[in-house]
């Protein structure tokens, strides 16, 4: 691990102004919010991420869950990710954040982990995590060791010629399915972001991963107020039962009503660079009928653009599977 | 003791790359960390992570170290009453909390109600990975966790062990929960 000097910002205020000395932003950048630390402690002792400070946030007060006035939910930007997962509103309100959440990592690591540091939870491609290997993302120019390489776990929607990385969060995908709202603070003041803008595709600037700025704080996360009688369901796919990362995973929230779907958000985990909203998946199935051959289509739908790199084609048909069997598991109630 | 104010950034000395490698006593740090009910004043390297500090430098063997990275569980402690995991987080952060290790939870001679489960169902082999087994397992009593063995399967599932004594550690879990 590099050295770095290790501080503790008094408030906000001040870790902004210092972050904001940073050349780029959050993800790599030269200085560095630390809270939960299990993506960065990780990346820091493989030498992957070397900030030249880091700034502990992990005493500023946005620790809290609340009840926003128009009856969603405002979720501090370091809850535990386990606090946020068996918080009773968002059991009761908000079922498919806590199943995603509680289908991630160990219960140590859910402890430590933090809404804002899931949301810029990086990549587990081996070749991102390895300093001896090329990665456009850790490097730029450098080139993609995984799209000649081991690429079984990787994207196969949204990929570049430069970038092949799967988004390895849970929590991003119920969180994009429920149209949350991400609130940050930076040196020219707050903004909110929708989820689906948050996070960049690839393309050529792989090192990218947000629209953050250079000093830009995440504050906390915004969730609309909850659709009544929605059904709610995450599923996650991988090679072992626990404490994995998904190969597939698909998250629904849906209104049935006369055995017609209203209501209808769907994204997919594990086969996108970035959690994966699918609007083709939406528009086939709103308004048609509840049922197997119509979640088949959206599930084609979902998938239609995606691309198989030399070892991942059975993901496509997994994601399928995957999304059919929680529209049906959506549907039966 | 005082706790470190670390508002200052020029407290620590600011260290070009490649400067600190070899420097160490003119980058540490003064911290105070809280073990087990006993408070210890130490001089630490910032990149010391907590399950270095413990081992090597506050000398509390019974963490572990696996694989320094999350992934095995070996290393997991309390902070506060939650279980974390110490390779993955920096000593620096824990100042004025409360760590608890595994020779915090009881002695040879009065264990810990799961300590002593652990020895009547034979939940290990070489025991290596025996103490974060147990710091995970006292955690779990306080969290939310279904009754049957495959809910303990999944809140456990953060604890490798090599040797495959699963099936005796979680024995030796449902046994506490079943007395408690």
């Amino acid at each position: 691990m590099h050295i770095f000097e290790f501080i503790r910002p008094a408030d906000q205020t001040a870790a902004i102004a210092t972050a904001a000395q940073a050349k780029t932003a959050q993800q790599g950048a030269d200085v560095r919010f630390l809270c939960g630390g299990t993506t960065l402690i990780d990346l820091m002792k493989l030498n992957v991420e070397t900030p030249a400070r880091v700034l502990d946030i992990n005493r500023l007060p946005l620790d809290k869950i609340e009840t926003t006035s128009d009856g969603g939910l405002k979720i501090g930007a370091t809850v535990r990710n386990s606090d946020l997962a068996n918080d009773e509103r968002v059991q009761r309100d908000y079922a498919v954040l806590s199943q995603a959440i509680l289908s991630g990592a160990s219960g140590q690591i859910r402890n430590m982990a933090t809404t804002a540091g899931n949301l810029l939870q990086r990549t587990r491609c081996v070749y991102f995590r390895d300093t001896a290997m090329a990665c456009n993302k850790r490097e730029t120019g450098t080139g993609c060791s995984a799209i000649t390489g081991s690429n079984r776990t990787l994207a196969i929607l949204g990929t570049s010629d430069h970038c092949i990385a799967t988004n390895p969060s849970d929590m991003c995908v119920a969180m994009s399915a429920l149209e949350a709202i991400i609130h940050v603070q930076g040196p020219k003041g707050t903004r909110a972001i929708p989820f689906g803008d948050f996070h960049l595709l690839p393309r050529d600037t792989p090192h990218r991963e947000t629209v953050l700025e250079p000093g830009d704080l995440i504050t906390h996360v915004t969730l609309p107020p909850p659709v009544t009688g929605s059904k709610q369901v995450y599923l996650k796919l991988r090679d072992r039962a626990s404490y994995e990362f998904a190969l597939a995973s698909a998250a629904v929230v849906m209104n049935v009503d006369d055995g017609n779907v209203g209501y209808i958000r769907i994204a997919l985990g594990g086969v996108g660079t970035k959690p994966w909203r699918s609007p083709e998946a939406e528009a086939a199935l709103s308004g048609k009928a509840a049922d197997a051959a119509n979640f088949r289509q959206a599930a084609e739908a979902a998938l239609r653009d995606a691309k198989p790199q030399s070892k991942n084609k059975f993901k496509i048909e997994l994601a399928k599977r995957c999304l059919v069997h929680v529209l049906q598991t959506a549907a039966n109630g | 003791m005082a706790t470190i104010h670390v508002n200052d950034s020029s407290a620590f000395g600011v260290l070009e790359a490649g400067q600190a490698e070899n420097s160490a006593n003119q980058i540490a740090v003064p911290m105070a960390l809280r073990i087990n009910g006993k408070e210890h004043s130490l001089r630490i390297d910032p990149r010391t992570t907590l399950l270095d500090c413990i081992r090597e430098a506050v000398a509390l063997t019974g963490t572990k170290k696996g694989c320094d990275h999350g992934q095995c569980g070996a290393c997991t402690v309390h902070v506060n009453g939650r279980r974390v995991l110490s390779c993955l987080s920096l000593a620096l952060l824990h100042d004025g909390e409360e760590i608890t290790t595994v020779e915090g939870l009881g002695t040879t001679e009065a264990m810990h109600p799961m300590q002593a489960a652990f020895l009547a169902c034979d939940a290990y082999q070489c025991g290596y990975c025996t103490s974060g087994q147990i710091m995970s397992a006292v955690a779990l009593l306080n969290e939310p966790c279904g009754p049957d063995d495959a809910a303990v399967k999944e809140l456990m599932s953060g604890n490798i062990c090599r040797c495959g004594a699963y099936a005796n550690i979680v024995a030796a879990i449902q046994q506490v929960r079943k007395r408690a």
